[in-house]
């Protein structure tokens, strides 16, 4: 499982899509300080900064970017070949990439999401921010890691859930917030720092049970998945 | 080091055998392998046909990359489909030739021995290396290699647990006549030691100079199975070409064509060409016509016994 790991890793971090990591971060963070800088008031630029940005686009993009990568681009390219042609387990393979996808995209949103709510509010809100970070992450990159073995175009698919499910139907359908992960991560931040940024729209055991339905619903579907690889013949 | 240095599976294990058995496979309603069945022995096999014929088909469902749509394809009594285990045996090399390209050769031979839980990951990836001629370029990063390496080394990370079952999709694209010749030296040796090896090729060449033994795949079905030398003779419906030389051409070709078995002779300026529809009858009695008649014989040999006769026998049929 490590060396899964290992050249998941270095496949994700070693090449130039890292940088793609890299804007949304610092947008977030930079708009932030800007606010600061200028003394606007925290009501004023939280919300639409911390969660309109940072929650509701930053997460959820990065977590498509890595959680889509670190398999998908495996098996676009044919390489995902040489692990799976190994006695491995398939759930070691999954859960090698998951840890990777999850831990890069906890990592890269968590720190900036932090800062921006030690900026806003108090260091109790960064600490909640990065508790829903870690939450979403692994529900996220799970969901975009099994959808890379679902479909060939796992990133139209996961902006769609993104932008399509969450971001459009979710404000006026209330129903599809039940299978938002946004939401989730919103309830549990706003539980564990209540701020007026943050309108919990979904219950908190509902943001729970929908987290761990999406991770560990997620893991098991794309394990059985992997079990199940087939490769076309280029010539047959 | 070379090819020598190999192991042989018989070491504390035995050999494996890679059986189909009325195996099918079809993409909706196009039918990709056709009820085909067949066991492949140690030694080095030749699956061979033509573009589209279902080759690779049949390899990625011996590799377990394929559910066949109906029969069975199992290595040793175990199935291949969505069984990892086979892969602790088994030993693959696909068409694509796509590789971790960020990683150098001995990272990436190093974790497929690491990922096969070798005891001694190091050595094993620095003795897989060296069976391919790699060690020079070993810490290259991949990308930076000519598709021949590339080639060389991803058969390095499917040899470096010694499979006893190798499967090999067009092992040879890319690779210069030394690298080739050099392959299918390793190849041989390896099917000497009691290793299964498949190797999939549309080159009859290739196909003819490492291996006897053929599996042919015409439209989906196997048109033919065994040593081509063989299947080449059971074809009975067509006449056997033999080119003869003797110290009196006219003579012999007046008493050969009075003989049952021999449907026709050419007198050529280089010696005679003789079609005979029986092989058997033909060659006891060529010897004993040579003889009565007092000629000498100097050269006799079947002129359409190369693999490439047969294959395109076979694709005729």
């Amino acid at each position: 499982m490590s060396t899964v790991a290992y050249i998941t890793a270095r496949g994700l971090l070693g090449r130039r899509r890292v940088l793609l990591l890299l804007p949304l971060p610092v947008l977030l963070v930079g708009l932030a300080l800007i606010c600061r800088a200028y003394d606007v008031p925290a009501r004023q630029w939280g919300q639409p900064v911390v969660v309109g940005l940072g929650l509701a686009v930053m997460l959820p993009v990065i977590a498509l970017i890595v959680g889509t990568a670190v398999l998908g681009s495996e098996v676009d390219d044919g390489t995902i070949v040489h692990i799976l042609t190994k006695p491995l387990p398939r759930r070691d393979i999954i859960f090698a990439k998951l840890l990777v996808a999850a831990g890069v995209t906890t990592v890269t949103t968590a720190v900036p999401l932090f800062i921006t709510g030690v900026l806003a509010d108090s260091v109790r809100f960064g600490l909640a921010l990065v508790a829903g970070a870690a939450v979403g992450a692994l529900a996220y990159t799970a969901l975009f890691l099994l959808l890379s073995l679902l479909t060939r175009r796992p990133v139209l698919l996961g902006l769609v859930y993104i932008l399509v499910w969450e971001g459009l139907l979710g404000r006026f359908m209330t129903g599809t917030r039940v299978l938002s992960i946004q939401q989730y991560v919103i309830a549990i931040t706003d539980k564990l720092a209540p701020t007026d940024m943050m309108a919990g729209k979904v219950s908190i055991p509902v943001a729970i049970v929908m987290s761990i339905v999406f991770a560990f619903g997620g893991t098991l579907y794309a394990i059985n998945r992997l079990g199940s690889f087939s490769m076309a013949g280029e010539t047959s | 080091m070379t090819a020598t240095s190999l192991t042989a599976p018989t070491k504390g294990t035995t050999v494996s055998v890679v059986e189909l058995q009325n195996v099918s496979r079809w993409y909706g309603n196009v039918v990709a392998v056709n009820d085909i069945s067949m066991s492949l022995q140690p030694g080095v096999t030749g699956l061979l046909g033509p573009n589209g014929a279902g080759k690779t088909t049949v390899l990625h469902m011996m590799a377990g990359f394929l559910s066949p749509s109906r029969g069975s394809v199992t290595i040793d009594g175990s199935p291949t489909w969505r069984n990892p285990g086979i892969y602790r045996h088994l030993g693959l090399v696909a068409e694509r030739e796509a590789v971790h390209g960020f990683l150098t050769a001995r990272e990436f031979v190093t974790a497929c021995a690491k990922m096969q839980k070798l005891p001694d990951p190091a050595a094993a990836a620095a003795r897989a290396l060296a069976m391919v001629e790699m060690t020079d370029a070993q810490d290259r990063r991949i990308e930076t290699f000519s598709k021949g390496m590339r080639q060389r080394t991803r058969v390095a990370g499917a040899l470096v647990h010694e499979p006893r079952v190798l499967l090999l999709d067009e092992p040879f694209n890319g690779m210069d006549p030394r690298q080739r010749m050099h392959m299918m030296q390793l190849l041989h040796t390896l099917g000497e030691q009691g290793h299964t090896i498949l190797f999939s090729s549309h080159i009859l060449e290739e196909v003819e100079q490492l291996s006897g033994l053929v599996q042919v795949i015409v439209a989906g079905r196997l048109a033919a199975s065994g040593d081509y030398r063989r299947i080449r003779r059971l074809m009975t419906n067509r006449p056997h070409v033999f080119a003869v030389q003797s110290s009196d051409d006219r003579r012999l070709a007046v008493a050969l064509i009075a003989e049952k078995s021999v449907s026709g002779v050419e007198i050529e300026t280089t010696g005679l060409t003789v079609r005979a529809s029986d092989y058997g009858s033909f060659t006891r009695a060529l010897p004993r016509i040579a003889l009565g008649e007092g000629i000498r014989l100097r050269k006799l040999l079947p002129s359409d016994e190369s693999l490439e006769s047969v294959f395109s026998y076979l694709l005729e049929a």
